[in-house]
């Protein structure tokens, strides 16, 4: 038994923002799958919810006119992980979505819920980041849209303004179009675990042998989720061998802020980085079409 | 705060009065008596409260039974059928896939959903599948070999 003081259910996008115009307090739930959790720890007492689980809209993944992917911040991570669209199209965030806890949390926990919880070690940022994922917000006021790497200020707090609610997550194409991508969650069990590192690398190549771009989006390598600029700039247009691979994995370090936590000390997430950016990015380059590295 | 709800469990129609606060296995234990369901970690780690809603496998000690309204519910007690049991349950039988037993009523609700939707599970994926599920005695290979019976027949 939870102690809630108060309780609406939303059935549209519009009856959300109302609510939420009117009781600012307010907490949202959509999965419960965090919510609840903290509830339950006493992090939380008489809390007012305003439920999203009924408002079907903002569960769609769609493909816009402008090939823009839309995913409803209601999309679970089971709902993405089976969904064609994003099979084809972002397998790399498929993969990410298949590390998060077990197939009971999968089908509860949503992607709207795991961005705006703000933590760190959120299964779907990584990846969101690599892809310079686009937020679309809702609130009385009106439409605001935020890349995701300023969305996250600090750990637990996000740029969710009161009365704004999260909508929809947008993947433009030149950000999925004609990349490879690869998402490793470091941790001690396979399944029902929060990563002690996580890290997406996508690579779009130049030919057989170049890089092109290549982007890195780290978890817990940081207050917040990160990307790693100085090994992104390094990576263009070199020639794809030991050495430049090596040399990325060494770059992706210095834009990390690792710490210590009761989970790894800095000194060993830094070597995770270093080693697991490089395992990433050869697994990247080889869905993007390039020859496998040694 | 009173809420109505009307669901059904184990085919059957429940229409009541709840407090928004209080959980899908709370209801189901204590209202209804199916005490087939089990309270383990309480947060979602455990999958000892796993229930089907609308055929999926859930973790009821997360679900607020508000959630629950106009959905369809199938505890361990509504898996046998005029008490005959499952062929995945017969397979837990025979491969001693049970030790003190309290995680046993959500391994069958999610093997019996593997079963259900007729799809081909490798040993790999069959484990994916169970990975919401702890079993403290630590019996996981006769668990997971009664499934992959039960998948087989």
């Amino acid at each position: 038994m939870y102690l809630i003081e108060d309780y609406a259910e939303a059935k549209t996008v519009a009856d959300a923002i109302d609510i939420l115009a009117s009781n600012p307090g307010w907490h949202i739930i959509a999965g419960g799958t965090d919510l609840l959790i903290k509830m339950h720890h006493g992090k939380l007492d008489k809390v007012q919810l305003l439920s999203l689980r009924r408002i079907e809209t903002l569960r769609t993944v769609w493909k816009e006119e402008n090939e823009n992917i839309s995913i409803g911040s209601l999309a679970t991570f089971k709902d993405i992980a089976n969904h064609p669209l994003i099979q084809q199209s972002i397998p790399v965030l498929v993969e990410a979505a298949m590390t998060m806890g077990g197939p009971q949390i999968r089908s509860m926990a949503t992607i709207g819920g795991n961005i705006c919880n703000g933590i760190p070690s959120a299964d779907s940022a990584p990846v969101l980041f690599a892809l310079n994922a686009i937020l679309k917000l809702q609130s009385k006021e009106g439409e605001r849209v935020v890349p995701i790497q300023e969305f996250y200020l600090s750990p637990g707090q996000v740029d969710l303004k009161p009365g704004e609610l999260l909508t929809d997550i947008l993947i433009t194409p030149d950000n999925y179009q004609y990349f490879g991508g690869c998402y490793i969650k470091f941790t001690m069990r396979k399944a029902m675990d929060i990563a002690t590192l996580g890290v997406a690398v996508i690579c779009k190549l130049k030919g057989k042998d170049r890089f092109g771009q290549v982007r890195i989006g780290l978890g817990v390598a940081g207050p917040t989720p990160l990307r790693c600029i100085l090994a992104e700039e390094y990576a263009m247009d070199k020639v794809i061998n030991e050495i430049t691979i090596a040399e990325i994995g060494k770059a992706a370090v210095q834009s990390a802020k690792a710490r210590t936590s009761w989970r790894a000390s800095k000194e060993y997430r830094e070597h995770l980085i270093e080693e697991l950016t490089q395992r990433a990015l050869k697994i990247a380059i080889t869905r993007a079409g390039g020859a496998e590295c040694a | 705060m009173l809420k109505k709800i009307n669901f059904t469990v184990n085919g059957k129609t429940e229409s009541m009065e709840i407090d928004v606060g209080e959980t899908l296995l709370e209801i189901l234990r204590e209202r209804l008596h199916l005490t087939g369901v089990k309270k383990g970690c309480a947060v979602g780690e455990c999958g000892a409260c796993t229930v089907l809603i609308d055929g999926t496998p859930t973790n009821s000690c997360i679900y607020l039974a508000v959630w629950a309204d106009g959905r369809e519910i199938v505890t361990v007690e509504g898996i046998a059928k005029g008490g005959v049991l499952s062929k995945l349950q017969k397979a837990f039988i025979a491969e001693g896939a049970i030790q003190c037993g309290y995680c046993t009523p959500g391994f069958v609700v999610t093997g019996t959903a593997m079963v259900e939707s007729g799809k081909h599970y490798s040993r790999e994926e069959v484990k994916q599948e169970l990975a919401g599920h702890l079993c403290r005695c630590t019996g996981y290979q006769n668990i997971i070999r009664a499934v992959m019976k039960a998948l087989k027949q």
